[in-house]
């Protein structure tokens, strides 16, 4: 099994390659992330950020290398297996707009609880107990576009966590907001992921956001540049 | 006269000694560079000399004498004029960080690799404040490292924006590989850390 500087990898992408028509956005990118572990992935717009996220989460399947979570290649899995484990096991929180416009805060929270098949009062109240817990419970009834920024980013979080993921991914999960908004959700985040150890792996362009991480990674043109460890 | 009126701004709360002020300075500003006693001394000095500090108290034993300061009326007025007084935006144009990389490049060294490292360092000093700042409640302090980290975060987006530039102009760090992975960079970094010190 792969190792990390802080334990076993939960997640390992290795030697990961992907390109979009000519331009190579990944060339030969490694990175382990061990359970509980929040690693910050920085570098220039166009460095291969989002795109080396996006392949770790399922979401796009790189042309080569490979994608191990918890001892299993996961990046020759059909869309389907893909698609299942993605709701399962991974968390994922993006800039903004990842919310259903048309259903309330508890509605989208319990989103994830209901395609698996649960009943509709116990997904709900599942949802009701993340927003809580994020401080966003007030918010319950209202939809996405009757909320706030760090509102609709604490509802994010909630979905992404309602299904007791064990890694989140997130691509700039503050970058919409101010500072102090920001430093706020980022806090939630944070605490959630620590209290249910969860791993998170978040892209951001924002400094006071990687510094938080337990380590950054730097990519450049879709390669790593550099890696820092925090104390 | 920035020390000197800070230094003002604790007397506004009641009277203290040299030893109190600097640690009083010291611990609200602690993203800053800590004060040395000399320094608090001279400050002390020039408040008495323009007459917006007295010395209260003084008392004798074997060391140097211990006096109290107070701040006086002028003093006062000194104060809230400073408050109020709009100051001007700072010349940043050419401090340690700059002039090092322009030297690098002229010489023809590897300025790309310096600015990874420095990168690493100001991280791992945002760090520090983030998590100074996480374990306070107090207003005050969150402020004041709010302050230091934004100037960390000029710093840092700086060093970004100055990799970018270089890589545009062709220069890339001599350590960067074509494949890599988190604990090769590591490494890397380690035997680079021996190469510096």
């Amino acid at each position: 099994m792969t190792t990390t500087l802080n334990g076993p990898a939960l997640l390992a992408g290795q030697a990961l390659r992907k390109s979009f028509a000519r331009t190579e956005a990944l060339r030969g990118v490694g990175l382990e992330v061990a359970a509980g572990e929040v690693v910050a992935v920085t570098g220039p717009s166009g460095s291969g950020k989002s795109t080396l996220l996006h392949c770790l989460a399922g979401i796009l399947r790189p042309e080569a290398g490979q994608v191990v979570f918890d001892g299993r290649r996961i990046d020759n899995l059909d869309e389907t297996a893909r698609t299942l484990l993605r709701r399962r096991e991974f968390g994922i929180v993006l800039q903004f707009g990842q919310l259903l416009p048309e259903l309330t805060a508890v509605q989208n929270v319990a989103l994830p609880l209901l395609l698996e098949g649960h009943e509709r009062m116990a997904c709900e109240q599942a949802a009701r107990s993340w927003l809580e817990r994020l401080g966003a419970l007030a918010e319950a009834e209202a939809t996405p576009g009757e909320l706030s920024g760090g509102q609709q980013q604490r509802v994010a979080v909630a979905r992404a966590l309602v299904c007791g993921p064990r890694i989140i991914f997130a691509d700039e999960p503050t970058g919409a907001l101010d500072t102090v908004a920001g430093e706020q959700v980022l806090s939630e985040l944070l605490n959630a992921v620590r209290d249910t150890h969860a791993a998170l792996v978040m892209v951001t362009h924002d400094n006071r956001v990687a510094a938080r991480a337990d380590r950054e990674v730097i990519l450049q043109d879709g390669r790593l540049a550099g890696a820092s460890v925090g104390a | 006269m920035s020390v000197g009126h800070a230094l003002l701004g604790v007397l506004a709360e009641g009277p203290a000694h040299g030893y109190d002020l600097k640690h009083a300075h010291d611990e609200r500003y602690p993203g800053a560079k800590q004060l040395a006693f000399g320094q608090v001394y001279a400050a002390l000095a020039k408040l008495e000399k323009d007459g917006f500090a007295e010395a209260i108290e003084t008392v004798r034993g074997s060391g140097p004498d211990r006096r109290t300061y107070a701040i006086t009326e002028a003093g006062t007025a000194a104060l809230k004029a400073w408050l109020v007084q709009v100051e001007p935006a700072g010349p940043y144009t050419a401090d340690e960080l700059v002039r090092k990389t322009v030297t690098a490049l002229r010489l023809g060294r590897d300025a790309a690799d310096y600015l990874l490292r420095q990168r690493k360092a100001h991280l791992a000093e945002m760090r520090r404040l983030v998590a100074l700042q996480e374990s306070t409640d107090e207003v005050e302090a969150r402020v004041v490292i709010d302050h230091a980290v934004e100037h960390l975060d000029a710093d840092l987006r700086w060093l970004s924006t100055a990799s970018v530039r270089l890589r545009l102009a062709g220069h890339r760090p001599a350590r960067t590989q074509n494949s890599s992975s988190a604990l090769d960079v590591d490494a890397l970094e380690s035997s680079s850390r021996k190469v510096v010190t």
